[in-house]
């Protein structure tokens, strides 16, 4: 078992994000995306973000960037505190001078986030050559060792290769190398493992694991995999409908947690020692329009033990320390739950 | 020589490069370290660097119209660029023979006032290419810059340029490059000036709508989150993904400036004499078309041949940039 890692100073934090709020602008009326969100990422540790999709998981990583598309997104309320300076006021000089050298993002499918036309090196080289005052020869240099480094065999040979003569799980490792070429401090990893095979999975974690301990950086590891947030996240924090509705470390997300809805997503894991006629437990129900949020909790539509009318389709729940030092749930009944076997209803068809 | 022996010959001397042996099976298993750095790289299998322009080629090879066409086109550059050496005579030399028909002392005859026709029609390659090339450059320059922009900004902007477009293709082609001839006086550099800026607007649409396309892709959105300006991203990671329609109709432009400046020119707006513009030879050729019919046929001939070898070659090129087309 790991041994969670706490905050215990408030400036060893890399990254704040406070009562963030992300809307999309749309003919039907406004989406909100993120919906006050707010938490902090440390130096060398891997933060876990978790949710279905369309929780909001990935309009929060771009909102950190400012690489939400505008119009018709727009963050319309709160901080993002970079090392004291606030990305969403920031200049898009002060924005591009961050992104890649100090924040780099990883994306989710290694097949198109690699630019076709030209070759895996001279993408890898045109970071460093961005940020660092380099040669090409020099950028070069990098990429060849940055590719070493995320495991790429032969990299003087492949440096020169087109994204379409690298398998899939190569182009996601080319893509690390190319988050990871200039040392920067925080790596926003979105569902880096989705588009790749399990074996390839694991692979591609280990390096990623392997290289923030080598460059001393920080990872937000995006995912909807709890397997994966299992395996290698130190804090989570879970999202649903927009919203940050539970934290925690690892253990007290797994074994102790105080959400419903975290509860329900554990259930539906399938499990390798399970009886043969049991069933997949799925959580009942649709994830909510963010068009048509439901009232009080969002979730409680699809809630076993929703209290109903009041308080959980009339009262909007607080995000608050429900247990140890940092495990903030939202649930009405937080405190109470943890005793309740979590129960899924029968799926509405 | 015995068979064991040859055999054992050979054996030996397959097995004297040794090193390309080793080498070569280094490259086959990526999981060994390559040998020395230069064995490895001399060694290089198929690198990856043209495999895409490899292919686009031997589609091309198998087009026969467009093969045809490239050929002819590349005698026609040859022509032009050569044409003192392959004129006999100056183009510009007055003689009292008037409208010979073809001989062997003069190839294609003598025009109006007895200068020899094969001249003239070797210079007059020279400005015809010169005007298609230049008008499609100026289009093509333009046309990417307008375009790249419209699709990349949007809002306002690509508004703004849209309507320009549309306002401007809403006129006759040619009745506006007459209207801006008319204006600013005829000649060569005119016509060149006119065709470009009539030119970029289909090009300009062409772009844009591959970037309304490509500005979508995840790697646009990669290339932003590692820090590219916006330059760098319409220019290095957007335009060689969407330039291929923009090659095929910029070729195909210079077949249509040519006939352009061609029918300027036979309209009097174009070249002036004594410039040898084919166009202008056919309007002169015109009258004698019972007398000395080579007058009107060779430059009318010389016309469409070029035309059409630019057409087939843009064909070409479409179909071998695009396979997906087919």
């Amino acid at each position: 078992m790991k041994t969670p890692k706490l905050p215990t100073f408030i400036d060893d934090s890399l990254l704040s994000v406070r009562d963030l709020q992300t809307q999309f602008t749309t003919d039907d009326g406004t989406v909100r995306a993120v919906d006050g969100v707010s938490f902090d990422i440390h130096r060398g540790e891997v933060f876990g973000v978790v949710g279905e999709s369309g929780s909001g998981k990935s309009i929060t990583a771009m909102s950190i960037l400012g690489l939400v598309p505008s119009p018709p997104g727009k963050i319309v309320g709160g901080e993002v505190l970079w090392k004291g300076t606030d990305l969403v006021k920031a200049s898009p000089e002060t924005l591009r001078a961050i992104r890649g050298k100090e924040i780099a993002m990883i994306f989710q499918d290694p097949m198109s986030a690699l630019n076709p036309v030209h070759t895996v090196g001279r993408q890898i080289a045109e970071v460093v050559r961005i940020h660092e005052d380099a040669t090409k020869a020099q950028a070069r240099v990098r990429a060849i060792e940055v590719l070493d480094m995320v495991g790429i065999p032969q990299p003087k040979r492949r440096v020169d290769d087109y994204p379409h003569e690298f398998s899939g799980g190569m182009r996601q490792r080319a893509m690390i190398a190319m988050a990871i070429a200039c040392e920067p401090d925080l790596l926003i990893a979105d569902e880096p493992t989705t588009a790749l095979d399990v074996t390839v999975q694991a692979q591609v974690l280990d390096v990623l694991l392997e290289i923030k301990d080598r460059i001393n950086s920080a990872i937000m590891l995006i995912t909807h995999d709890l397997g994966v947030v299992a395996g290698v996240v130190d804090r989570v924090m879970v999202m649903y409908a927009g919203q940050s509705i539970e934290f925690g470390t690892v253990d007290e997300i797994f074994y102790k947690s105080r959400h419903p809805y975290t509860l329900g997503l554990l259930a539906s894991v399938p499990r390798l020692d399970a009886d043969d006629r049991e069933l997949l437990r799925p959580i009942a129900g649709q994830p909510p329009s963010l068009l048509h949020r439901p009232t009080g909790c969002a979730f409680h539509p699809r809630c076993p033990h929703a209290v109903l009318p009041a308080p959980c389709s009339t009262e909007d729940p607080v995000l608050r320390v429900v247990d140890g030092v940092e495990h903030r749930s939202s649930c009405h009944f937080a405190e109470t739950i943890v005793d309740v076997v979590p129960v899924t209803k029968e799926p509405v068809s | 020589m015995s068979d064991p022996e040859r055999a054992q010959h050979g054996a030996g001397f397959q097995g004297t490069p040794g090193g390309s042996v080793s080498g070569g099976v280094d490259l086959l298993d990526p999981g060994v370290e390559a040998g020395p750095l230069g064995l490895s790289e001399t060694l290089t299998i198929a690198p990856g660097g043209n495999t895409m322009r490899r292919d686009a080629w031997r589609r091309f090879r198998k087009n026969k119209l467009a093969m045809v066409g490239l050929v002819v086109i590349i005698l026609l550059v040859i022509a032009a660029v050569f044409a003192p050496l392959i004129a006999r005579y100056d183009p510009y030399q007055l003689s009292s023979d008037l409208r010979k028909p073809p001989s062997g002392e003069h190839w294609f005859g003598t025009d109006t006032v007895g200068r020899d026709l094969f001249a003239r029609m070797v210079y007059g390659a020279r400005v015809s290419l010169t005007v298609g090339i230049f008008a499609a450059l100026i289009a093509t320059v333009i046309g990417v810059i307008f375009g790249a922009l419209a699709g990349f900004y949007g809002g306002f902007l690509d508004a703004v340029i849209m309507r320009i477009t549309d306002i401007l293709l809403a006129f006759p082609y040619i009745v506006l490059a007459i209207a801006i001839i008319t204006v600013i006086g005829p000649g060569q550099a005119t016509v060149i000036l006119v065709l470009g800026l009539l030119g970029w607007l289909a090009i300009a649409r062409v772009l844009r709508s591959s970037f309304l396309q490509i500005k979508q892709m995840e790697y646009v959105e990669a290339a932003r989150a590692v820090g590219a300006s916006n330059r760098r991203i319409m220019f290095k990671h957007m335009l060689p993904n969407a330039i291929q329609p923009v090659i095929v109709y910029s070729t195909l432009f210079v077949g249509s400036a040519v006939l352009s400046e061609a029918a300027l020119s036979f309209l009097g707006i174009g070249i002036n004499e004594p410039t040898p513009a084919w166009g202008l030879m056919v309007n002169q050729g015109r009258k004698f078309l019972t007398t000395a019919p080579h007058l009107l046929i060779i430059p009318g001939s010389a016309i469409f041949v070029m035309v059409l070898a630019f057409l087939f070659v843009g064909d070409g090129l479409r179909d071998a940039l695009d396979p997906k087309l087919k």
